[in-house]
């Protein structure tokens, strides 16, 4: 399972990516889709929503079943990934590059906290 | 502990992704659930239905019972090997299984039962038996393991990688089978293609896989079984009819013989209760998310229940099955509950897709 040394993740399988302008970039991890299976729809948070840690703010839902993806840290959404869905199975091709939201952080230290690859790596091991 | 089919290791060396299906412990897909079905529709798969059970029925007055045990007429059955798909129905008209029944001779029936249900259908048959016809002897054949290939390719396959099967089945017609040699050769499945179930003794099931395999039938999992089947417009036992429901709420009328003399357990119970509800095909119109099982669906006559629904990969949209109340007409507009959203679906009539081509839109 690919799990990319450069990111921070949450236990409900999401990714995060700091970037250079103080942004997180946030989307699902590629154990998560190997366990959805083929994606068929994606619904995104509206762009200049709050939201709070642990909140449920999209949907992705494979062939099999809808599964909530959560806001990992708390912040306002300032971009989506309009292309994804129309080609919600970009997710299963590359779930690294297929992005789902990006997010002004409320704290800019809160990303930190989030796993990194190795617990990930460990985490996922044990599911 | 879940129960392993005898092709289990096989499917885990593939790396296929394992389920529990009712007790089973079943491939669920082996890589994307979506090539596995188009492959089904263009070309040729295959599934492991070894979970499903094979019980044959033997002895003189075989016909009999059945007649009294089972919900279509065993009399359409003329010809040895001719196969007929029935409802078992409980004595208060719920389905207790859905099942086949091939007429191999006139003492000789072979029935195909659902794998959540087999050990309640044989012990309700033992029961039947035992009250009408203790003479005749049912015997669960767990020696035996079913693969079921499918698709428009799917003979020509099997023939290349089973010697000998060729002769022995190229004479089927759909809806019958035959014996080849230790194998058992039926023209039926459950996808709306075309195919051979073929039983083999559990011990050849691995080397059968990996022959069926080797002339380019592709592994199949219970996943796209689910939206083939739905696709054309089968239902499936335990979601779309179950103990609770008539068959007559199910889609499933053609199937039952009201109109020949003979009685059959649940009968009285069918003509007591005429149907409020009907089965039937809903295709969505509007984006925003999938139909599932148990989504409440709004109509101008009442509230109904989706209860099965998918993505459906042939026609690129969602579709599903659901219990409306009778007056919803075909071509009628309903609304789906779909999470915090109503979503505009259409009554169709199913299938939805079979042979290759999608048959709504």
């Amino acid at each position: 399972m690919n799990v990319p040394a450069n990111l921070r993740y949450a236990d409900s399988h999401e990714w995060l990516r700091a970037e250079t302008d103080g942004t997180v970039t946030i989307g699902i991890t590629d154990h998560a889709q190997a366990a959805l299976g083929d994606l068929v729809f994606v619904e995104l948070p509206a762009v200049g929503r709050q939201l709070k840690a642990g909140e449920a703010c999209a949907i992705v839902e494979s062939v099999k079943a809808a599964s909530d993806v959560y806001a990992p840290i708390a912040g306002q959404v300032v971009a989506v990934n309009e292309a994804l869905p129309g080609a919600p199975e970009a997710l299963n091709a590359d779930a690294y590059s297929a992005w789902l939201f990006r997010i002004k952080p409320a704290d800019t230290a809160a990303i930190a906290t989030m796993l990194d690859a190795a617990a990930y790596e460990k985490l996922i091991g044990e599911d | 502990m879940l129960k392993q089919t005898p092709l289990n290791a096989t499917h885990r060396a593939a790396g296929a992704r394992m389920v529990d299906f009712g007790g089973w412990d079943m491939p669920v897909n082996y890589g994307s659930q979506i090539d596995e079905h188009h492959a089904v529709r263009n070309d040729a798969g295959m599934f492991d239905v070894s979970h499903m059970r094979a019980v044959d029925l033997e002895g003189n007055g075989a016909r009999d019972l059945l007649r009294r045990a089972l919900a279509n007429n065993v009399d359409k059955l003329k010809h040895p090997g001719k196969a007929l798909y029935s409802c078992l129905l409980a004595p208060d008209g719920g389905v207790l299984d859905d099942l086949i029944v091939y007429f191999l001779r006139e003492d000789f029936f072979r029935i195909v039962v659902n794998a959540g249900t087999a050990d309640k259908d044989i012990a309700w048959f033992r029961r039947l038996i035992a009250e009408h016809a203790p003479h005749l002897k049912l015997t669960p054949r767990d020696d035996l393991a079913m693969i079921a290939v499918q698709g428009p390719n799917a003979r020509a396959k099997v023939w290349q990688a089973l010697p000998g099967s060729e002769a022995a089945s190229a004479g089927l017609k759909p809806f019958v089978g035959t014996a080849a040699g230790e194998l058992f050769i039926a023209r039926t499945g459950y996808t709306g293609e075309d195919g051979f179930e073929v039983m083999v003794p559990a011990v050849r099931a691995e080397a059968t896989w990996r022959a069926l395999a080797e002339a380019g039938v592709k592994p199949c999992g219970l996943g796209a079984r689910d939206t083939l089947r739905l696709e054309a417009g089968m239902n499936l036992y335990g979601q779309d009819m179950d103990e609770k429901v008539s068959p007559l709420v199910s889609g499933l009328a053609w199937t039952v013989d009201l109109a020949s003399p003979r009685d059959f357990v649940g009968k009285a119970a069918l003509l007591a209760n005429p149907p409020a509800q009907q089965l039937t095909g809903l295709l969505l119109q509007d984006a925003g998310g999938v139909l599932r099982a148990h989504q409440k669906v709004h109509t101008a006559h009442g509230d109904g229940e989706v209860t099965s629904g998918t993505f459906s990969p042939t026609l690129g949209k969602s579709i599903a099955l659901a219990r409306l109340p009778k007056g919803v007409a075909l071509g009628d507009n309903v609304e789906v509950a779909v999470r915090d959203k109503r979503l505009a679906a259409r009554v169709v009539k199913p299938p939805f897709a079979r042979n290759g081509k999608p048959l709504v839109s």
